[in-house]
């Protein structure tokens, strides 16, 4: 993959902001428009446009089929998980108040929301990955003269 | 009179790019101009959604739309033909009718719908004021939208999780993840 200097060159300054970008996303939610989901689609695409630049290989030593098919089972794990905590600790299933004692400054719902915002990017990163490998496993490699 | 308000051009103008590129997608037989232009028209969309202060759907039609099912509709039509075949013109006709219908029916609707940002309409005045004016109390952050999704309505949101695994793990048996198939030129 020698030709596409310019390309190649750009997207290696963008990756990193946009994953950058994504976490904020993700973390800022509670504040600003965002969340689990909109940050999980943000990381996948900047892998994505790795995958495109530097071939699907490199694409897949860097996030591997193994880390995306546990990291999808991980979030539903996660989020589910979080229902039942609540749910062992005496309240309805995903009611966050009882995650934490601290309830006038309402801690356990920020608790509980991160948790099961953090099980959403998992999955739809993951989902998102995933079928992104199936597809484009599939495809030859970009011939030249269609760059 | 009250004052002339600007941003309805802006509105103007996106209903009118995303009508030409519409129009453009149906008429051209060039498959990965096509792909090309769907992205365009989820840019636009998501533009647009920022007009109307949505902006979360924003994001997630810019990051999906214009992003990840572009490259999912490059991928599936590098395994096809670049060219789309001709349609014989009755079907076109058809099609034709049945969008005009499903529009007239819209366009009728039109007027029973509430007035936008009114406070009154069904959506803000029940359950949706409900949530409004008890998250500053009860979840304490001041994302209402977040608070819904997670909190309120997190039972949905673990729904759709489960919805978004279950169509990835769907993809995984069916087409496969290649994985281990080139493990011996890896190094």
């Amino acid at each position: 993959m020698t030709p596409h200097l310019v390309l190649r060159v750009v997207s290696k300054l963008l990756i990193p902001l946009i994953v950058v970008f994504g976490l904020y996303v993700h973390f800022h939610g509670d504040y600003s428009p965002g969340g689990g989901f909109q940050a999980g689609v943000i990381v996948a695409a900047a892998v994505i446009l790795y995958a495109l630049i530097f071939g699907i290989d490199s694409a897949k030593r860097a996030v591997p089929t193994w880390f995306v098919k546990f990291m999808a089972a991980l979030g539903v794990l996660l989020f589910g998980g979080t229902g039942v905590a609540s749910l062992i600790l005496g309240a309805n299933f995903l009611d966050y108040d009882v995650l934490h004692p601290d309830l006038a400054h309402h801690t356990g719902q920020h608790i509980g929301i991160i948790l099961v915002e953090l099980g959403v990017l998992s999955t739809v990163f993951s989902v998102m990955m995933a079928i992104f490998y199936a597809f484009a496993g599939r495809a030859p490699d970009i011939p030249e003269g269609e760059w | 009179m009250t004052e002339f308000d600007w941003t309805q051009l802006l509105d103007y103008a996106l209903m009118g790019m995303l009508l030409a590129v519409g129009i453009a997608i149906v008429r051209l037989r060039n498959l990965f101009a096509a792909v090309m232009l769907m992205g365009v028209y989820s840019l636009l969309s998501a533009a647009w959604f920022v007009t109307l202060d949505a902006v979360d759907v924003a994001f997630t039609e810019a990051a999906v739309g214009a992003g990840i099912s572009t490259v999912l509709m490059l991928a599936a039509m590098l395994l096809t033909a670049r060219e789309a075949e001709p349609v014989k013109a009755i079907r076109h006709w058809a099609a034709l009718i049945v969008v005009s219908v499903a529009g007239a029916a819209l366009f009728y609707a039109v007027g029973d719908m509430p007035v936008y940002g009114d406070p009154n309409s069904p959506a803000n005045s029940y359950v949706g004021m409900d949530y409004i004016t008890s998250t500053p109390n009860e979840i304490a952050i001041p994302n209402v939208v977040t608070a819904v999704l997670a909190s309120y309505r997190g039972f949905d949101t673990f729904g759709e999780t489960v919805v978004i695994f279950a169509a990835g793990l769907g993809v995984m048996l069916l087409l496969g993840l290649n994985s281990g198939k080139k493990k011996g030129d890896e190094e």
